[in-house]
């Protein structure tokens, strides 16, 4: 079955640009969605991943894929994204041709970052993670304007950095390990993991991977990359992608790789403790929607890599949830932005206000997101805070935890000032005729805004479920 | 040694004048250079399919796709092309000085104490390589390729079908 997560959106790909013209702006957008919807039922319902019929394939193409919770986690976000993106797709993108070159990247990417977290090799984690941000480049420039255009250079540059730490990185595993497997370099690091090379290497991959993910003082690149995006990319590059090709790695190298590391678990924890202010407080300065939530961003990741620092079970799982509810509340807020862009012409929060009464759905979807992310009870992002906190507080990381508790605080001032600028108060004269967004925009809101209500009120019994033994604890 | 040394002088130079270069086409080509030196020395260390796969994708496959890409841009003035000869010296006068520097630093120093690296595949073990165990990296290769061929479509052909 898994060979299928990479091949179905690999040959829907090939699919669609055999047929171009009018039969693939038809089925473009339904091709995707199916694709990502099959992704969505495969994990949430087991018998679809051991189905007999897929068997002979799976034996045939046995790509040396591997599959465990962690990566069951990302393949269930990926898909719940995708199909967010081509919402927002279908509801903003006007012109066919970009339709179909949309499509096509979003299938790319698709498969890109199903490879990326199925797999089990260093040099292949590489690879993917570079085809992953080369989707991201192209999705960042898409409507080819002069901000997109720079906000992709900037990020490519940027990138390029840390594609080479990688590289470095992976050669010198090489020369450690004898082999670029998982397994190969966990055991070398085991037994040899003190050396000034191995050292070096897991430095520069880890590097490379805070550059990937947006982690401070790498980050420069992000809120231009993700705000001069058109409004389908900033939905899939804030919701997943920059997380599959580098806070996904971070996760899997510290769970699958790198043996237990006290130095590694302090740089991740100031990492995210900075990441998390510096973020926090850059988005309370920003005047614009979009840049406020690419800012937001920033901290969030900080969260995921604080939890990841605190190097216990606990800490792990708490990272992974986060990292989902991330995806979820990110995206929605994202489709809020598109919806305000759509019917206003601008996400200035200077230009805007009261939109509330005028677009209902939007505002309400975007008040459970802000409350998420600001970790409000029930919802979802309130359980994730919640466990990074006690799982510092556990792992004797008394002034992190006190400092993640108190920079939640920052994190409710600037998407609640947010909140009042965009939606609440009285409708600028300017803004009376504005309607509620279209149907393609509303229905998305209120999926993730159910899902992220779900996963809080069901968090008992989820934390049981699933979040235990995501962090392997019985 | 004599001939390492040449190689890796070319090699150099061949990357120095990709980044300095004031024409793309030439820039490719430098760059197509530097891939078929890194071939020869693949070659070099027996590690021949390895050199070939250096130089059909490095100095065959790549130029194509930057070819393409650069098929669609306008060709520049001579105006305009002085400006932008001036503009790369200014910008990067110093960078074979630091090369230079770099490469006269690494012959002085002696690294100690590495581990000896794994040998390279026997041509005869190369099929076994690439499918059996290194096949999700030629996936990861075909799906890069894909996706450089849509980045050239999405941003560039598209743009020159509009205008």
């Amino acid at each position: 079955m898994l060979p299928l997560f990479l091949l179905v959106p690999f040959v829907s790909l090939l699919i669609l640009n055999m047929l171009r013209g009018r039969a693939a702006r038809r089925i473009a957008f339904t091709l995707v969605s199916v694709v990502a919807l099959g992704q969505i039922v495969a994990v949430l319902w087991p018998p679809a991943r051991d189905l007999p019929a897929t068997e002979p394939l799976s034996a045939f193409l046995a790509l040396g894929l591997h599959s465990d919770s962690l990566s069951q986690v990302l393949l269930l976000s990926i898909g719940i994204v995708v199909m967010a993106a081509v919402a927002v797709g279908r509801a903003t993108l006007s012109y066919d041709k970009h339709r179909v070159n949309f499509v096509s990247v979003l299938l790319l990417s698709l498969a890109a970052m199903n490879g990326t977290v199925l797999l089990s090799d260093m040099f292949s984690l590489y690879v993917f993670v570079e085809v992953t941000s080369v989707c991201s480049f192209t999705l960042v420039a898409f409507d080819r304007t002069r901000d997109s255009l720079e906000g992709a250079f900037k990020y490519l540059i940027v990138s390029v950095v840390a594609t080479v730490l990688m590289l470095v990185s992976v050669g010198l595993l090489l020369l450690v390990a004898g082999g670029t497997s998982f397994d190969a370099v966990a055991n070398a690091l085991r037994n040899g993991g003190a050396s000034p090379l191995a050292r070096t290497a897991v430095a520069a991959f880890v590097c490379g991977l805070f550059v990937k993910g947006g982690v401070v003082p790498f980050h420069g690149w992000l809120p231009g990359a993700y705000s001069t995006a058109p409004p389908s990319a900033s939905v899939l590059l804030a919701g997943i992608m920059t997380k599959v090709s580098g806070v996904y790695g971070l996760i899997r190298l510290t769970v699958s790789v790198f043996p237990p590391n006290a130095e590694l678990n302090w740089v991740l924890l100031l990492a995210g403790a900075v990441s998390i202010a510096v973020g926090a407080f850059g988005a309370l300065r920003q005047t614009d929607m979009k840049w406020l939530l690419s800012y937001s961003s920033i901290s969030q990741v900080g969260y995921i890599v604080l939890g990841l620092g605190c190097g216990t079970p606990l800490g792990v799982a708490a990272a992974i949830l986060h990292l989902f509810n991330h995806a979820i509340f990110k995206s929605l807020l994202f489709i809020n932005a598109a919806a305000v862009e759509q019917r206003t012409g601008t996400t200035n929060m200077r230009l805007l206000g009261g939109l509330g009464s005028r677009m209902p759905t939007t505002s309400l979807t975007s008040t459970i997101a802000v409350l998420s992310t600001a970790g409000i009870p029930p919802f979802s992002g309130f359980w994730s805070k919640l466990v990074i906190v006690i799982a510092l507080w556990q792992s004797q990381h008394y002034a992190y935890a006190a400092f993640a508790a108190m920079l939640s605080v920052v994190t409710l001032t600037y998407l609640l000032t947010m909140q009042r600028r965009v939606f609440f108060g009285k409708t600028a004269a300017h803004l009376l005729e504005t309607r509620e967004a279209r149907l393609g925009l509303v229905l998305p809101e209120v999926a993730l805004a159910l899902v992220t209500t779900a996963v809080g009120v069901l968090f008992p019994w989820i934390v049981g479920t699933f979040l235990f033994p995501l962090g392997g604890i019985r | 040694m004599e001939f390492n040394v040449a190689l890796f002088m070319f090699l150099v130079i061949a990357a120095v004048g990709t980044a300095m270069a004031g024409r793309l086409l030439h820039a490719v080509i430098s760059l197509a250079v530097v891939s078929a030196v890194v071939s020869v020395v693949l070659f070099h260390l027996h590690a021949p399919m390895a050199a070939v796969f250096e130089l059909s994708v490095g100095a065959g496959l790549i130029p194509a796709v930057f070819l393409s890409a650069i098929g669609a841009t306008q060709r520049l003035t001579p105006e305009t092309m002085q400006d932008r000869r001036r503009e790369i010296l200014q910008l990067y006068w110093s960078l074979p000085v630091i090369v230079a520097l770099a490469a006269l630093a690494m012959t002085q120093v002696r690294l100690v104490g590495l581990p000896t690296p794994p040998a390279a595949a026997p041509p005869g073990d190369v099929r076994t390589v690439i499918w059996n165990l290194r096949h999700m990296d030629l996936m990861g290769q075909i799906l890069a390729l894909l996706a450089a061929a849509v980045t050239v479509v999405v941003l560039i052909k598209e743009l020159e079908h509009e205008h």
